[in-house]
């Protein structure tokens, strides 16, 4: 028996993509397997890791936890996006590569789309507040001090 | 080496990948749930007609934050899936005099930075202080945590020591159950398969001297509670409590509340005594279970430290205005 297939259109880093989705289809694995937008990894799958955090209209949420279907109609920003339009890495991509801020890099997409949002919402947060901010994204080698460091980097840099 | 013929098709090295080809399956995308029909309802009239039509092998999609990991495990295979995530008017906050309206699809998130909320039930704003993280905030609603009904849950607690009220609807009508018969037991509630959470009714307290404090342990910020606790009491001028609410999460198979232990609490100056008194018959009316966390002694415990904890802030807080 062949699954129905759910249209879907959904801007993608400002970008407008049409398919045909299973429903069951999660958002990470359209993101990853059919648009080849890699940036965005598969973790725990169920909403524990953080890994898979992409932006859905300007909010962080876990693509693991959405199924494609039911990003219809709404705006999707995975790290891609984070990116300035000629390539080159943001301000925040940029202080994590200074700081250390990343070493296998399997959590840092999730990372960036965390520290992004809180950026974005308080431009100069205390250090319990990007403390707080990544609390829902694991990264077992860093051990964290050096991506709190990099998102204060960050901070600074984009006050200047 | 494995050969493969059109590597512009096939997709990334995920179980479905390289493991299907070398299994001999057709490769394609990776899929975790299940297979179940989808319906993205319009309305909330919409929702009730597609949940009388499936009845029990349907479920409502709300926030998705526990139904889809369950789904993904395949613990739960409902074979119809209402999404109510696009019904506008499901999504609301109304503060009136003496109780606000919350919309059931309501995002965690917009409850959190509604400040006159915060001020008029300072108890939710506290309660969603330990509910999961912001990613999961974004997309988790009120109603979904609260249908969803996990004992240990932070929203369920304070419903049930506020005495919210849920109002449920199918095409037949609605109804309004409080909180204290809306929860069953552990993941069960009364709504029924036909049913859906359409708005909670959450009392304010109108006093100016009321307090209120939400505090658990979990083995990480942001886990589900081994034990939680709220409490929210109000004083008079002469700091002499003249109401009180208390209740524990995770000590049993649904959130307490503990009315005839609270009204004790009533006409005292809240003095630690009082409240240690409290927190230890409140204890003792928990049924905890063991797990590889902690024993059942262990939680009875925390059910107590935490009690008091709860309700020495709560006091704190309304002796300070």
């Amino acid at each position: 028996m062949s699954e129905a297939l759910h249209p879907v259109v959904v801007e993608v880093n400002g970008r407008r993509r049409e398919a045909h989705v299973p429903a069951r289809l999660s958002l990470v694995d359209w993101l990853r397997d059919e648009l080849r937008l890699t940036g965005t990894h598969v973790g725990c799958e169920h909403g524990i890791c953080g890994a898979c955090s992409v932006m859905l209209d300007g909010e962080p949420v876990r693509s693991c936890l959405m199924y494609a279907v039911q990003a219809n109609g709404h705006r999707i920003t995975t790290v891609e996006g984070l990116a300035k339009p000629d390539g080159s890495l943001s301000a925040l991509q940029d202080a994590f590569c200074e700081t250390h801020g990343l070493q296998c890099g399997y959590c840092t997409s999730g990372m960036l789309i965390a520290a992004q949002d809180l950026l974005n919402r308080i431009p100069d947060p205390t250090e319990e507040q990007i403390r707080d901010a990544i609390g829902g994204n694991l990264c077992r080698c860093t051990g964290y001090q050096q991506i709190v460091e990099a998102v204060r980097l960050a901070a600074e840099r984009m006050k200047e | 080496m494995l050969q493969l013929e059109r590597p512009d098709t096939l997709p990334l090295c995920r179980t479905r990948g390289f493991l299907a080809l070398s299994y001999g399956l057709t490769p394609g995308p990776p899929l975790k749930s299940a297979p179940f029909e989808y319906a993205r309802a319009a309305s909330l009239a919409e929702a009730c007609d597609l949940l009388a039509r499936y009845g029990g092998d349907s479920k409502v999609l709300a926030g998705g934050q526990s139904l889809v990991p369950m789904m993904a495990m395949r613990l739960v295979r409902p074979a119809f899936l209402v999404d109510i995530n696009e019904i506008d008017e499901l999504k609301f906050v109304v503060i009136e005099t003496d109780f606000c309206r919350i919309g059931a699809c309501t995002r965690q998130m917009t409850i959190e930075r509604n400040d006159w909320l915060g001020a008029r039930v300072p108890l939710l704003r506290q309660a969603l202080a330990w509910v999961g993280h912001a990613q999961t905030r974004n997309r988790g609603t009120v109603g979904g945590s609260l249908a969803h009904a996990d004992p240990s849950a932070e929203l369920p607690l304070a419903a049930r020591v506020l005495g919210a009220k849920m109002t449920l609807r199918s095409s037949k009508g609605a109804r309004t159950l409080d909180a204290e018969q809306f929860f069953t037991g552990p993941m069960s509630t009364l709504v029924r398969p036909d049913e859906c959470l359409e708005e909670i009714h959450w009392p304010v307290w109108n006093g100016n001297r009321t307090g209120s404090a939400f505090t658990e342990i979990a083995i990480r910020h942001g886990d589900f509670a081994m034990v939680a606790a709220a409490a929210q009491v109000a004083l008079d001028s002469s700091d002499r409590c003249t109401r009180a609410a208390f209740g524990l999460g995770g000590a049993s198979g649904t959130p307490l509340a503990f009315p005839e232990i609270a009204v004790r609490l009533v006409g005292t100056k809240l003095e630690d005594k009082a409240i240690d008194a409290a927190a230890d018959d409140a204890a003792a009316e928990t049924d905890p279970g063991s797990d590889l966390h902690a024993t059942k002694e262990y939680r009875r415990h925390l059910a107590r430290v935490l009690a008091a904890r709860a309700l020495r802030e709560a006091r704190d807080r309304a002796v300070r205005q």
